[in-house]
């Protein structure tokens, strides 16, 4: 009886007690629980969050600008559009010889690169300049200034996050000797053929030159370069993908062959 | 500081646990799409580029 109420006079005295004052010691670690919380929310975005974000967004950016180029061509006055090809003729893969665009201006999207080993769905905006700030983190895929431009004889020079920002070269070690890589624009398709990978030291820039890593040859052969960091997540070296061009297919004679899936 | 926070929230129980979601909600938006993006420029060093320091351009290669 009397353990009873001295039960319930405590309870009482529990709810008349004002509400505990923040301590500051309180405040201090919960500040820092929140801060550690915080950081590891970042290490995760950097690492997963982030690029499926990004991923998509690059995606979905590509295939935006591809669908706009695709109906400025159905829009277009079909006078002006190449003659009809006779249906009865065998299949022959139309080939003209590559139209030549002027060199894009810093963060100035150009085209879209579409690569089938990396998927159907792979569809990455390419921009002029290869800075971090203007065009690797914001588009994607820079055009190294001052290299050539697609189907032009010599390297059409270009770079990419291999991971973070959407990691747009991340399956580069991934690439077939005679993967398509397609540079599509707003006149049609320019395929090049992956034919190898090497590493390079960082400041390796003869990678660049017109035929790669060759000083003072004259480039008869339009090529590409594929810039990107190596090891993942780290700066020490850069991975670099070749690749020679095979053909430009113009929007008259649709999406060429080469963009079809691989195994 | 987390006390003081639920002592302020007004309602019952649950309608302060849907106020607290919704805040944690925009909270995470807000770090994931413009706070992340910007640290990440500092934080994380990531060179792609093959070049000297200074491009052909004359803009740094970062």
């Amino acid at each position: 009886m009397d353990e009873a109420v001295s039960g319930l006079g405590r309870a009482a005295r529990r709810e008349q007690n004002p509400p505990r004052r923040t301590s500051v010691v309180g405040v201090i670690g919960e500040v820092l629980i929140t801060a550690g919380v915080i950081v590891l929310l970042y290490v995760v975005w950097q690492l997963w969050v982030g690029d499926l974000i990004y991923g998509a967004e690059r995606n979905a950016e590509g295939t935006q600008l591809s669908q706009e180029w695709a109906e400025q061509y159905e829009g277009e006055d079909p006078v002006v559009a190449a003659p009809e090809p006779d249906p009865s003729a065998p299949a022959t893969p139309v080939t003209v010889p590559p139209p030549v665009l002027p060199e894009a201006g810093d963060g100035e999207t150009f085209a879209v690169m579409r690569i089938p080993r990396f998927g159907s769905d792979y569809i990455v905006p390419m921009a002029g300049g290869v800075t971090r700030s203007r065009t690797l983190d914001p588009i994607g895929i820079g055009h190294y200034p001052g290299t050539k431009m697609p189907g032009e004889a010599g390297n059409f020079a270009v770079a990419a996050h291999r991971t973070t920002w959407g990691k747009p070269f991340n399956r580069i070690a991934d690439l077939h000797v005679g993967d398509a890589i397609v540079v599509e624009t707003q006149d049609g398709w320019y395929t090049y053929r992956f034919r190898t990978l090497q590493y390079v030291r960082p400041n390796e820039v003869d990678v660049l030159l017109p035929v790669p890593q060759a000083m003072d040859v004259p480039a008869g052969t339009a090529y590409i370069t594929m810039t990107s960091c190596s090891p993942m997540y780290a700066m020490t070296e850069r991975i670099v993908a070749y690749g020679v061009f095979e053909s430009f297919t113009p929007r008259t004679a649709g999406e060429p062959a080469s963009l079809q899936a691989v195994a | 500081m987390y006390a003081a926070l639920w002592r302020v929230l007004p309602g019952p129980w649950w309608v302060r646990v849907l106020i607290l979601l919704v805040l944690v909600a925009a909270v995470l938006y807000g770090l994931l799409f413009y706070v992340f993006p910007w640290v990440s420029q500092f934080v994380n060093p990531q060179d792609v580029t093959v070049g000297l320091p200074v491009a052909p351009t004359g803009a740094p290669v970062s």
